[in-house]
């Protein structure tokens, strides 16, 4: 007789008698143009650029020559969606359903995620709306310039914490974006303009700052600007979480998988899928692996509770910090790499040295911390901003040009404090000339 | 909603945004026509060969840390010692001797690259340019017989009869009979004369490519004059339906040779312009009647003529010459910024089908294509 896979419904109930909270899911077979096009714009429905563009020609072409293959897209919504490659074989779909549970409850219960919008698929299709009209009023090349100089710096906002929801109020203006935004802008404000006080919000959050302190602006740039902030800050929690979040859904895949009556055949397949998902990546670290190897590791030392307070409080600085043993790093095969002259040489295999090594490398997502010292720098309206460097100098061609976009956005000259081997360095953009200055 | 399938072919965006990409692709690399239409292995490959054309213009830049400062994890299967040499820092990234550091040039090497084909090229190329010029034929002239009689049907106007070949039809079929008479003439005796269009002869192009081989012509030029020469066929084909290309080489004197001979002679000697002015002229009074033939002679020299005296007498060749040709074209390639005596005998000549250009680096050529070839006006 032929094996009986459960129903969406029944695995669904299985999670949960199992101690796993998800949201409800909602499970959309798709062909793959779909799950890639969802992959590459990492929430489906989200407006159109062609920097996605590109990210999906490149994920469907390694896809179309067999060199990596999706199985499941899920989107963390209440109730969430969950979309699976329709060539996927039903014990791929049985498997990959166990594994999107355990992404749902992580979704539902981790405290980074406490403050992420429940209707994010409805929020990114007004957004592609409201893009579409700014389109029809100002001409595409207009908005996707805009577009390409914002998208260049959407990671610098202020991630959502689980006592801040990161996201302000945007202040709404009732007024039709084809009023010139200097009549309104240019209107006499309160004490000098464009001071910003350390260690606010503001000063971390250079999309925020820009939105609301850059006299250059139309209403429809800084709604643009907007828009690019909510959707990253509603990503924000999965890149400080994807170690934890595929581990988390590894570990529910293994032990919901094992708990279904499987043939030996369907057996070795779920065997062979997961040992796909776990295979060590040249010069990287399987997040998949690690983290099922960590959550594995730390229910045999301390129980199921451990795992799930895990799950529940830390995001992947605190889980790797926490939870990584030598044990798990030694299993794995984690080494340390580096440059030496013109040579990448292993340099440690040393268990802490790793686990320091990591965190380090997981750090605000591994993205630079750029912070807003002076809105009103030199009295002259311009920009300063200052990178907090924690060990690593930045790509100094790459920050360049991105303080082209900036200067796109700010409308006024543009600086970058940083440190280039050892030493103080101003970066600047005035528009037309870059200069550079070590102090 | 049961039984509800979604259409998940209207999910487009992602192909749409592809196609937006793949539009700023061709139009980063129009920006770079110029280096591509004298990259020298593009030309080689005829058409097999991709090439790798960087496109800095698309990379997404960002905030991002120094991509080969500090270290990083990685996982292998126990199988790596401390030590142990994992691979090489790539090209460009190097710190050795004699290659010192670029500031501001270092890190940023993993730009985009687009893989380009010769026919990508040609299209983008072809798009630039237009055959202004096109003679307009006197009235005249016109009656040029488009069509002819070539074939005969059983079927046809009855204005067409072809009564011999009907006739001997008759007698055929009656012979076939057994009876060979003429007579009792059926429908299916008949034989109609049919027409046929024919070419245009304005439809016809002929390149009259001239090069300079005296002793001041070195490599360089050689290569110059080769890639203009392959871009213009390889346009004029594209335009007309057969392009005839006659190859003319001179020093002192002119003679006549083979595709491949025009492109590898190089000998010693001076120059004398006129006597490939004057070859050229009698080519075509004696092949190419101007009034069916669309005529592109194009001359590469640097310029070093012989005389003023000879200078004197290629202008007034060339005079003779620029009412029955569509473009005239002197490519003069040199190295040096010098006005040669040549170019500056032929700057007084102010006649639209004269083009002039001055190559005197691989980049030139694409401008100079735009000269010829304007995609306005005339």
């Amino acid at each position: 007789m032929a094996n009986l896979y459960p129903t969406d419904g029944e695995l669904w109930q299985l999670a949960r008698d199992q101690g796993l909270d998800p949201y409800p899911v909602v499970f959309e077979s798709v062909p793959a143009s779909v799950l890639y096009q969802y992959a590459a714009y990492l929430i489906p429905g989200r407006m159109s650029h062609w920097t996605y563009g590109k990210a999906y020609h490149l994920m469907k072409t390694r896809y179309d020559y067999g060199l990596n293959k999706l199985y499941e897209m899920v989107i963390n919504s209440n109730p969430a969606y969950a979309f699976l490659l329709d060539s996927n074989s039903e014990l791929e779909n049985t498997f990959v359903r166990c594994h999107v549970m355990g992404h749902v409850d992580f979704f539902r219960h981790n405290q980074w995620f406490r403050h992420t919008i429940p209707d994010v698929v409805d929020v990114v299709s007004r957004h592609a709306e409201r893009v579409r009209q700014y389109e029809f009023e100002v001409g595409r090349e207009a908005v996707e310039r805009f577009l390409d100089a914002v998208l260049a710096i959407e990671e610098h906002v202020s991630p959502p914490s689980p006592v801040s929801p990161g996201s302000v109020p945007r202040p709404v203006r009732a007024r039709p974006s084809k009023v010139p935004a200097d009549l309104w802008d240019w209107a006499p404000r309160d004490g000098p303009t464009h001071r910003v006080k350390p260690e606010t919000e503001e000063a971390d959050d250079l999309l925020l700052f820009l939105m609301t302190e850059s006299r250059h602006l139309e209403e429809w740039q800084r709604d643009i600007i907007g828009m690019v902030r909510d959707e990253m800050i509603y990503l924000w929690p999965q890149l400080r979480t994807k170690i934890m979040n595929e581990g988390w859904a590894s570990y529910w895949h293994v032990a919901l998988m094992r708990s279904l009556t499987l043939t030996d055949r369907d057996y070795v397949d779920f065997a062979r899928l997961h040992s796909q998902v776990t295979a060590p990546l040249p010069y990287h670290v399987n997040p998949y692996a690690l983290g099922y190897a960590i959550f594995s590791d730390l229910e045999r030392r301390e129980g199921r509770e451990a795992i799930f307070l895990a799950r529940t409080v830390d995001d992947d600085v605190s889980f790797v910090r926490n939870y990584l043993t030598e044990d798990v790093a030694r299993n794995l095969g984690l080494f340390v790499y580096g440059r030496q002259q013109d040579e990448i040489v292993v340099k440690s295999r040393g268990w802490e040295v790793v686990r320091q090594q990591l965190v380090n490398e997981l750090v605000h997502g591994g993205i630079p911390v750029i912070h807003v010292n002076d809105g009103d720098f030199h009295q002259r309206g311009e920009l300063y901003l200052i990178h907090r460097h924690e060990g690593l100098d930045l790509d100094i061609p790459w920050a360049e040009r991105t303080l082209h976009y900036v200067h796109q956005i700010w409308g006024r000259p543009v600086h970058l404090e940083t440190r280039l081997e050892g030493k103080r360095l101003v970066l600047s953009y005035d528009g037309q000339v870059d200069s550079k200055v070590t102090l | 909603m049961a039984g509800y399938v979604p259409d998940w072919s209207l999910e487009r965006r992602g192909a749409i945004d592809q196609r937006r990409h793949l539009e700023k692709i061709k139009e980063a690399l129009k920006e770079r026509l110029g280096d591509l239409v004298s990259d020298e292995s593009i030309i080689a490959s005829d058409g097999k060969r991709v090439v790798k054309v960087p496109l800095r213009s698309l990379e997404q830049y960002k905030f991002r840390f120094h991509p080969w400062q500090g270290d990083r994890v990685g996982q292998d299967r126990g199988e790596h010692r401390p030590g142990d040499v994992l691979g090489r820092v790539p090209d460009g990234q190097r710190v050795g001797p004699g290659k010192g550091q670029q500031p501001g040039d270092v890190p940023g090497v993993d730009y985009l690259e687009a893989e380009v084909t010769l026919e990508d090229i040609q299209s983008l190329l072809f798009s630039e340019l237009g055959l202004p010029y096109l003679k307009q034929k006197p009235l005249s002239e016109v009656p040029q017989p488009t069509w002819v009689f070539k074939d005969i049907r059983p079927k046809g106007l009855m204005g067409n009869l072809d009564k011999r070949k009907s006739l001997k039809e008759n007698l055929l079929r009656n012979a076939r009979a057994g009876r060979p008479h003429v007579g009792h003439l059926r429908d299916r005796d008949l034989r109609f004369k049919t027409w046929i269009d024919e070419p245009l002869p304005e439809d016809n192009a002929v390149v009259i490519a001239m090069r300079d081989i005296s002793g001041s012509m070195g490599d360089f030029k050689k290569l110059m004059a080769r890639t203009f020469a392959f871009w213009m066929l390889k346009f004029l084909r594209t335009q007309y339906q057969a392009v005839d290309v006659v190859f003319l080489v001179h020093h002192t004197q002119a003679r006549e040779v083979s595709e491949d001979e025009f492109f590898q002679l190089g000998e010693s000697g001076g120059t004398k312009v006129s006597s490939v002015y004057q070859l050229c002229l009698e080519v075509i009074q004696s092949r190419y009647p101007p009034s069916q033939w669309n005529i592109y002679p194009i001359h590469f020299s640097d310029g070093d003529n012989w005389s003023d005296a000879d200078n004197r007498r290629t202008v007034e060749l060339l005079q003779r010459m620029l009412p029955m040709v569509n473009v005239f074209g002197y490519g003069e390639i040199r190295e040096g910024g010098y006005t040669s005596t040549l170019m500056s005998a032929f700057s007084r000549i102010q006649h639209p089908r004269f083009k002039m250009v001055t190559i005197t680096q691989k980049q030139d050529v694409y401008p100079a294509l735009k000269t010829f070839f304007p995609r306005q006006g005339g």
